[in-house]
């Protein structure tokens, strides 16, 4: 009797497995999309749910940061680096039924850079002078100066391809070409994406994904509990995650970002001005206490605007290591003894929690901090739009976007000549050993002059069930490719 | 006579609270202004008594100051309403029925129909969140409370007979609101005003609980029990003591505002004797 129960529990286990070899996935995200046009908003949670999902471009970033060839199968570059021609892969067809040729590339690109475009990256678009449709599978562009990085601008998220009968509609009903269709969006809740069975590479495991919005990191914790959501690519409480660390159901998954988390400082308004003080400000900050405090200890020290795993990133975190007694002393060589400065932090976690770390810091060092803690909207106009701010702290998220520094109205008025100079030939070199030597020289001269106080490169820190394999480790850009994810077991 | 036991046990929570926040301006346990990571997370231990937080502050530090930060928003927003309400409730009584009072009454009706809170998020937005503002937001939503019961307070005291030989011998309006009507009164608003210190308390915690009160890094209540929300998992104790503090503290005042309500009640004074 007992061994019949054992057989039965042993049926029923299996049963149990065979269920779970499923072909669906449910994925967490903390936040909505406003809309599912890539094209036509700058929220990273679009990217998040439709990149290399449902829209591709001419080129896509890999699971590795490197510039993969996606709708265009090659391309060439003329002599003088100012013509793209790129080949498009045969046979790509819409979602709905129609093929995807050169006027579509030369649709979206146009329609990307044209006066009125809505694109939240228009500086991608911006040196394009034309695009020629040369046959239905080859496209044409003519570029105003040579622009080593165009192949890398085309594989964003705000450069895909799309179509010009189905774009309006694509905030609510994206039709793009990738491996999975939209399903359905209930608003407040989840979007659905079910398999492409006509998609032109090699259709994806998952027969459905749901992408569901929590916000709240305990509601998160609760789910992933539960076992309601699979995968949560970016776990939204990291003091949390030590829980699932111990528990053998689920993996966590610790990669880097392109987010360079910064201590910004108004280079412009005094005392900020002064390099001395901006120095010491570096001096007084100790990394791995906000590291270990704020982010539980996830994310990597930086010692410059440069991602680590970037292959051109140089280590400067001894220019600015933590040292208290030099900050105290550059604060009284600089005669900026007694200063108070104002801190403004947005609602993330790395902001708000290493905010006031970074304000117990900075009293070590005699620097008097009032801290405000503002919701996104307010910190986007007061601080960087307005510029009516001391320091502030921000992960910028973008990828390679040291140029940021080249502008001198960007919110932390950084205005150097010589670096702006640098930026603008970057731009137009397109041998990789030069760029690799211009990109080092501009990670260190922001660096010596201290523009901001570099704090760490924000972590993606994931959490799966143990069963599931072939997601992203790393985040080169804002996407969860469901290409290659599949269950175990 | 005997002193109601919910007056006692009251008073032993308020003043054991407010002992605690006046002692924290000579002694705590540990700087909360100084974070030690390297012991963050920590339980209950000899050097920590209630253990620390997340960033590795003290948590009876954190705790007794924040006490003090709760009383003092609570005592200057009950400050304010008494200052402006009281004066304006005897207005209103020593003129009963004319426009003065129409105007003071219906003023009142009219920040009272607003929920409190709505309006003190709404003030904090437009000026910043601060404790200042927090102060000034849960102040003025004193305001109209402290003239209610003033003025029904005074009014039946104004049809007693000694008032009325108070204005046989010529006395003004103010000279009787002040010298007679106030003192009689007097219990009344003690009474309202200990049980609006408590909503004061839960006003201050219920802001900074969605970071309007006071910012970082001045512990507060409120703010602690936010920041324990995501840890609620790994150290409940964090939201725990904190959320504690806050019930201990508002069922003391309360209990203290009954008990001297049913002390100075002359009919419950009566029925008990």
């Amino acid at each position: 009797m007992t061994k019949l129960f054992t057989t039965a529990a042993a049926v029923a286990l299996m049963a149990g497995t065979a269920l779970a070899q499923q072909d669906t996935i449910t994925v967490g995200m903390q936040l909505e999309p406003p809309n599912l046009d890539p094209t036509g908003g700058a929220a990273a949670a679009i990217d998040e749910v439709v990149y290399a999902n449902i829209f591709e471009g001419l080129t896509r970033f890999g699971p590795d940061g490197s510039i993969q060839p996606a709708l265009a199968s090659e391309w060439e570059v003329s002599e003088d680096g100012t013509v793209y021609t790129f080949t498009l892969r045969d046979g790509v067809s819409f979602h709905d039924g129609t093929a995807m040729d050169a006027e579509d590339v030369v649709f979206s690109l146009n329609r990307a850079r044209a006066e009125d475009s809505t694109n939240a990256q228009k500086a991608l678009f911006a040196g394009i002078t034309e695009v020629e449709a040369v046959d239905p599978l080859t496209v044409r562009v003519t570029l105003s100066e040579p622009n080593g990085n165009f192949p890398f601008n085309m594989a964003w998220g705000d450069a895909v391809i799309v179509a010009e009968e189905t774009i309006e509609q694509a905030a609510t009903t994206p039709i793009g070409t990738g491996p999975f269709t939209f399903t359905e969006w209930v608003q407040g809740d989840h979007v659905t994406i079910s398999r492409n069975e006509n998609y032109w590479g090699e259709a994806p495991a998952l027969a459905t994904a749901t992408f569901k919005f929590i916000a709240d990191g305990n509601a998160a914790f609760a789910a992933m509990m539960a076992g309601d959501i699979d995968v949560f690519p970016v776990f939204p409480a990291p003091e949390l995650v030590s829980q699932f660390e111990a528990d053998p159901r689920f993996t966590v998954i610790e990669g880097s970002t392109e987010g360079e988390t910064i201590l910004a400082m108004n280079n412009a308004v005094a005392p900020l001005d002064d390099v001395k003080v901006r120095e010491a400000i570096s001096h007084a900050i100790n990394r791995q206490e906000i590291i270990d405090g704020a982010m539980f200890g996830y994310g990597t020290p930086i010692g410059t605007h440069f991602a680590p795993h970037n292959p051109d990133y140089v280590d400067l975190t001894e220019t600015s290591n933590y040292d208290p007694e030099a900050a105290k002393a550059l604060l009284a060589e600089a005669g900026a003894e007694g200063l108070s400065l104002r801190l403004m932090l947005p609602p993330p976690t790395y902001a708000r929690r290493g905010g006031e770390i970074i304000a117990a810091q900075l009293r070590e060092v005699g620097i008097e901090t009032e801290i405000t803690n503002l919701e996104w909207a307010q910190w986007l106009e007061q601080v960087f739009t307005g510029k009516d701010f001391d320091l502030t702290i921000v992960s910028h998220t973008e990828p390679a976007d040291i140029n940021i520094y080249a502008r001198p109205d960007y919110y932390f008025q950084y205005d150097n000549a010589d670096f702006q100079a640098l930026i603008a030939d970057l731009a137009v070199e397109s041998d990789p050993e030069a760029r690799a030597a211009m990109n080092k020289e501009a990670q260190e001269t922001i660096a010596n002059d201290f523009v901001n106080a570099y704090l760490f490169q924000l972590a993606k820190v994931g959490v799966a069930n143990a069963n599931i394999e072939g997601l992203w480790e790393n985040a080169p850009t804002q996407a969860n490719d469901l290409t290659d994810v599949r269950w175990t077991e | 006579m005997k002193l109601p036991v919910q007056l006692l046990i009251g008073a032993v929570l308020s003043v054991f609270f407010v002992a605690a926040a006046l002692l924290s301006f000579i002694w705590v346990p540990h700087d909360v202004a100084t974070l030690t990571i390297s012991d963050k997370l920590q339980g209950p231990s000899p050097t920590y008594w209630l253990g620390t937080d997340h960033l590795g502050r003290d948590t009876l530090s954190m705790l007794m100051v924040g006490a003090r930060t709760s009383i003092a928003v609570a005592i200057v927003a009950v400050g304010i309403g008494m200052a402006v309400g009281v004066p304006l409730g005897l207005m209103a009584a020593a003129n009963r029925g004319s426009l003065i009072d129409e105007i003071i009454m219906r003023g009142n009706d009219l920040i009272f129909a607003f929920p409190s809170l709505v309006i003190a998020i709404l003030i904090t937005a437009v000026f910043g969140p601060s404790a200042v503002n927090a102060i000034l937001a849960i102040g003025i939503f004193n305001i109209p409370v402290f003239a209610r019961v003033t003025r029904g307070g005074a009014l039946s005291i104004w049809t007693l007979d000694y008032i009325l030989a108070a204005r046989v011998a010529g006395k003004g309006r103010v000279r009787i609101s002040v010298e007679h009507i106030l003192p009689n009164i007097l219990n009344l608003l003690i009474v309202q005003g200990t049980i609006q210190f408590s909503l004061g308390i839960l006003a201050e915690a219920a802001l900074s609980y969605v970071g309007l009160g006071a910012q970082p890094p001045t512990p507060s209540w409120g703010r602690m029990l936010a920041e324990a929300q995501t840890m609620i998992f790994t150290d409940a104790r964090l939201a725990i003591l904190p959320g504690l503090a806050i019930v201990a503290m508002v069922l003391g005042l309360n209990l203290m505002g009954d008990g001297l309500r049913d002390l100075t009640d002359p009919r419950v004074r009566r029925a008990r004797a």
